[in-house]
């Protein structure tokens, strides 16, 4: 299987901070991983860091084969030039926990802009894919909408379409439902799951323990900076070996 | 001495305040813009010098700014500058003075964005350049809009400020009727031009405004 993603022996700190602390990843074509565990366990940093929001003190970040950012000698994080990083932004999109759409713009402008504007392509044919993108979420009658006459879940929506306008290679996902009303998660994990089913290769930050089980063929469960356990999601969480992940799933079972 | 020979008289003085007013606005925004990058700027000493010259221009009167525009150039230089430079010290002077405080306002809009905004447009490839001009500067523009209105406002009053270069505009030459005449009809008179004035400027800012409100 064609690798889409592969971080190798990540570090990031912020001053005295050691956030990320060796981490390893792989993501395939078509494969989806969640990754799960408390709050502060540098679950985002590692999605920024992915996305390059933030750069990694040490390791190396690859995008379908080629480098963002090479591990020298030391290992340390050397990264490519502008025009490298531009060139492997097309790869990967990212959703953001509280959707960051464009006020200003409509819900089309918001999904045709980018691939207009930085994909270059034809705007015809971009707002055709718009329109069956919309349909697709349940918004096509939202088109001319403004996001602040939205809810959050269709936000959320609009937020998914945005980042799949682009095609990339890899969609991330940073807890795509923990800004919303409980009544609304249900709407966004359908999409994911969807999406899934449709063999997009995704990268889930969760705390929807059962959505995770359920959606991903591979579960990291993060602590400390670390990652502790790994593996198939049903074992992983319906057979925690490590302490630390079982305390952690303890608090998620009702 | 009647109404209206006082306001032929003081037509010609309402068209150069107009003429300050509106070239004041035209250099100082753009002007303003480029100093609020300078104040923003990721260069500490650059940022320093910004800062520097920003609480001088708001923190001395402007009446003293435009006479040491004007008279600056023969008392620092020796340079003696032919009688136009008069016009020209007036806007200059206005200019900088109000770019300094559209530079702050600016400052304060751009920093009020919620930075998942850079980041959205970022991780969507938009270069520094996209992401401002597409992302930033319009929301910026909606967010200013009641404190640069402000400013307006105080500027059409602030124009009466040329008199101290003796530049001809409203004010002066009200002053100069009125002290004439033995009359403060001419002030008056100036005084209902300058409130219609405004009138006209918060009616236009108000749609603008409007206009924006198609979100938030
Ligand atoms: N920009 C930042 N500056 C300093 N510390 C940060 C920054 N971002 C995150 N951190 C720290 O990194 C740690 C991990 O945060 P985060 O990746 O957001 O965790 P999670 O997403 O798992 O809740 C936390 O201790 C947090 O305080
Ligand atoms: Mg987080």
């Amino acid at each position: 299987m064609k690798k889409v993603l592969e971080i190798n022996h990540c570090n990031k700190s912020f001053g005295d901070n050691e956030v990320l602390k060796d981490i390893s990843l792989s993501v395939s074509e078509g494969q989806v991983v969640s990754i799960i565990g408390p709050s502060g366990s540098g679950k985002s940093t590692l999605l920024r860091c992915a996305t390059l929001l933030e750069t990694m003190d040490g390791g190396d970040l690859i995008y379908l084969g080629d480098y963002a950012a090479k591990a020298d000698a030391e290992g340390k994080a050397v990264y490519g030039d502008k025009d490298t990083l531009q060139a492997v932004k097309k790869h990967f999109g990212l959703v953001f926990q509280n959707f960051n759409l464009f006020p200003h713009y409509s819900v089309m402008r918001n999904i045709t802009e980018p691939p207009i504007l930085i994909g270059k392509r034809n705007k015809d044919e971009v707002y055709a894919e718009a329109r069956e993108l919309l349909k697709k979420m349940g918004l096509a009658d939202k088109e001319d909408a403004y996001p602040c006459e939205l809810s959050g879940g269709q936000q959320q929506r609009v937020s998914i379409a945005r980042a799949l306008a682009m095609k990339p290679a890899i969609l991330f996902f940073d807890e795509p439902t923990s800004a919303l009303d409980p009544e609304l998660t249900g709407e966004i994990l359908k999409v994911i799951k969807d999406l899934a089913a449709e063999h997009m290769t995704m990268v889930i930050v969760t705390h929807e323990m059962s959505f995770a089980r359920d959606v991903s063929d591979h579960i990291i469960f993060m602590d400390g900076g670390v990652i502790v356990e790994e593996g198939d999601p049903k074992e992983l969480i319906n057979n925690p070996k490590q302490d630390r992940t079982k305390a952690f799933l303890s608090r998620f079972q009702q | 001495m009647n109404l209206t020979v006082v306001m032929q008289q003081l037509v010609g003085g309402m068209g150069a305040s107009l003429l300050i007013f509106v070239l004041t606005l035209l250099f100082s925004m753009p002007l303003g813009l480029a100093v609020a990058f300078g104040r923003m700027s990721k260069f500490k000493p650059l940022q320093a010098i910004i800062k520097f010259f920003i609480a001088i221009l708001r923190g001395t009167p402007l009446m003293l700014q435009l006479l040491v525009v004007f008279f600056g150039p023969y008392y620092m230089f020796g340079l003696t500058l032919p009688r136009s430079y008069r016009f020209i010290a007036v806007i200059v002077g206005f200019a900088i003075n109000y770019a300094a405080y559209f530079a702050e306002i600016y400052r304060s809009g751009i920093e009020s964005i919620p930075k998942g905004q850079y980041e959205a447009a970022a991780v969507l490839g938009y270069n520094k350049q996209q992401t401002f001009f597409k992302i930033i500067f319009p929301q910026m523009v909606k967010r200013v809009l009641p404190p640069v209105t402000n400013e307006v406002i105080t500027l059409v009053k602030d124009t009466s400020l040329a008199f101290v270069l003796t530049y001809e505009e409203m004010f002066t030459v009200a002053k100069q009727i009125a002290a004439a005449q033995t009359t403060i009809m001419p002030l008056f008179v100036a005084g209902v031009f300058y409130f219609i004035f405004n009138a006209v400027v918060a009616f236009a800012m108000e749609r603008i405004e409007k206009k924006l409100s198609y979100y938030r």
